[in-house]
């Protein structure tokens, strides 16, 4: 699905040039959920945006279904640490905004949006304005805008990481389901987070990045059997592959 | 809560009361003549005495007012628009109405006068001189205080740059809008005014100018009653447009 040949990002600031990126090589097969970790300001959004061809990279290749990527692609769905949802509409029609944006008729999408509301657990508040509702919600209404028009790849920057330990547990096992662990029509995701514990529970891989520039220092394939449960969190398992992450993380 | 809303006006109601009551009281016993300082009562009597025309002169001056609010509104956000969509624009047109706005506008008004006679027509033009700078400012930048994060989403679901305008940038700008006539409101009843001191046959400022040469000085507060008055109704109603069409920007 993704495929990255020794991409590299040299940001020309006024300050001088910033090599973010370095010789990046990854491959991300469909439906898989590859967890990128690493120290902030390693290139992490940097990478999601080349991916997402909002930026071209300086060096390498890029590909997403085998066609190389050299402006915004279509059919991507993303979240962002922050909800970003328009603070004077309703959040059934913040949801419907990918629609909207995508030159869609937004009638035609709006069961559609009001299932996927309701399947977060945020059925009854479609009406509500987002400042009417938690972080946590809000969040979630995040991740209904970028599934609303069920595309193959999900982009997550950090998507959890404003919100309380509690709620990312939540919405970590949520993102789960709508991903469809269960199912063989999972989506594609890449999923940056500072927790290495949550890294480690969602995804099927975890990418480790080098301080900056960043590269890739290590990855590490988790075992762990699906659907994962509360009962994943606390296996021992789970505990020694979140210790071996942690130690390549600090030697980098 | 309505009680309560009210009771917050209750120490602002009391102070302008008790400084009613000694302006009523004081002057008299200072033995302050009334061409001087003439009490409220006195004040409100030649307000409402109807030998002035006072009709005519509320009207000139609200459509002075209005027509320089509306103006002022008007170019402001044309003004705004245009240096948030072009850099160039921008470039070329913030030196330029920076230095307009750091003329003392009021030396400008005698020139108008000379320029255009006098009349509504000239006033309104002071009016909306001394007003239209902060709509400008605002307005560019509601338009530009965007999200990254939401411009990206506007990329990716590759919608065209008037539909990232339409629906992202203006609504998003309406509140810095709303804020800047609130300023401008209370600016255009200034600028007013000023035309009218400088050269006028009718208006509230006029009546001042006159009254003054004849030391009837009741006539001049009366009119400065009028004149806040309008003052006082024009900066409602922004507010309350504010409200209704702004309504997400209150809670913050
Ligand atoms: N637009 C930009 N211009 C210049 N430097 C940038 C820009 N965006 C990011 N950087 C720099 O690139 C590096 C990586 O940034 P980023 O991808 O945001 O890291 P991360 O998401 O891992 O924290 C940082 O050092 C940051 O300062
Ligand atoms: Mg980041």
């Amino acid at each position: 699905m993704i495929v990255l040949e020794g991409v590299g990002m040299t940001y020309r600031a006024e300050s001088g040039p910033v090599e973010a990126l370095r010789d990046i090589t990854l491959e991300v097969g469909r439906g898989e959920l590859v967890a990128l970790v690493g120290p902030s300001g390693c290139g992490k959004s940097t990478l999601l945006r080349i991916i997402a061809g909002l930026r071209p990279a300086t060096a390498g290749r890029v590909l997403v279904d085998r066609r190389p990527v050299t402006r915004p692609i279509a059919a991507v769905g993303m979240v962002f640490q922050a909800p970003v949802l328009l603070k004077w509409r309703a959040i059934v029609e913040n949801v419907l905004l990918a629609a909207e944006l995508s030159g869609l008729d937004p009638a035609a999408y709006r069961a559609r949006a009001e299932e996927l509301l309701a399947l977060v657990g945020l059925g009854g508040f479609d009406d509500k304005l987002p400042r009417e509702l938690s972080g946590g919600m809000q969040q979630r209404a995040a991740l209904c805008r970028a599934l609303l028009l069920d595309p193959p790849l999900l982009l997550m920057d950090e998507p959890f990481g404003a919100l309380d330990a509690m709620t990312r547990d939540e919405l970590g096992l949520e993102l789960l389901r709508v991903w469809g662990e269960g199912s063989r029509t999972r989506k594609t995701v890449v999923f940056v987070t500072h927790s290495i514990p949550e890294a480690v529970f969602l995804a099927d891989r975890v990418v480790v990045m080098t301080p900056r520039p960043g590269r890739v220092a290590e990855t590490f394939p988790v075992g762990l059997p699906r659907p994962r449960t509360v009962e994943t969190r606390a296996s021992a398992e789970l505990g020694a592959l979140v210790l071996r992450v942690h130690e390549t993380l600090s030697r980098t | 809560m309505k009680a309560r809303s009210l009771r917050r006006y209750v120490p602002s109601l009391v102070l302008f009361g008790v400084l009613l009551l000694l302006w009523q009281v004081l002057p008299p016993l200072l033995h302050v003549r009334e061409y001087l300082l003439p009490g409220p009562a006195a004040v409100v009597r030649a307000a409402l005495d109807f030998s002035i025309p006072w009709h005519t002169h509320v009207w000139i001056t609200t459509l002075e007012i209005l027509g320089g609010f509306v103006l002022a509104g008007a170019a402001g956000v044309l003004l705004g628009v245009a240096i948030a969509w072009s850099a160039p624009l921008a470039a070329a047109l913030v030196p330029f109405l920076v230095f307009v706005n750091t003329l003392p506008k009021v030396a400008v008004a005698p020139l108008f006068l000379l320029w255009l006679g006098y009349g509504v027509i000239p006033n309104a033009l002071i009016a909306a001189l001394i007003g239209f700078f902060p709509v400008v400012i605002n307005t560019a930048v509601g338009l530009t205080q965007v999200d990254e994060e939401l411009l990206d989403l506007g990329r990716v679901f590759g919608a065209p740059t008037w539909k990232v305008f339409l629906k992202i940038r203006l609504p998003n700008a309406l509140p810095y809008v709303f804020s800047a006539l609130k300023v401008t409101a209370t600016a255009a009843v200034v600028g007013a005014i000023v035309g009218e001191f400088v050269a006028s046959q009718a208006g509230l400022g006029t009546v001042i100018v006159n009254a003054q040469t004849n030391l009837n000085t009741p006539v001049a507060f009366a009119s400065l009653l009028w004149i806040s008055v309008i003052g006082l109704v024009l900066y409602g109603l922004v507010g309350l447009a504010a409200r209704w069409w702004a309504p997400w920007a209150d809670a913050t």
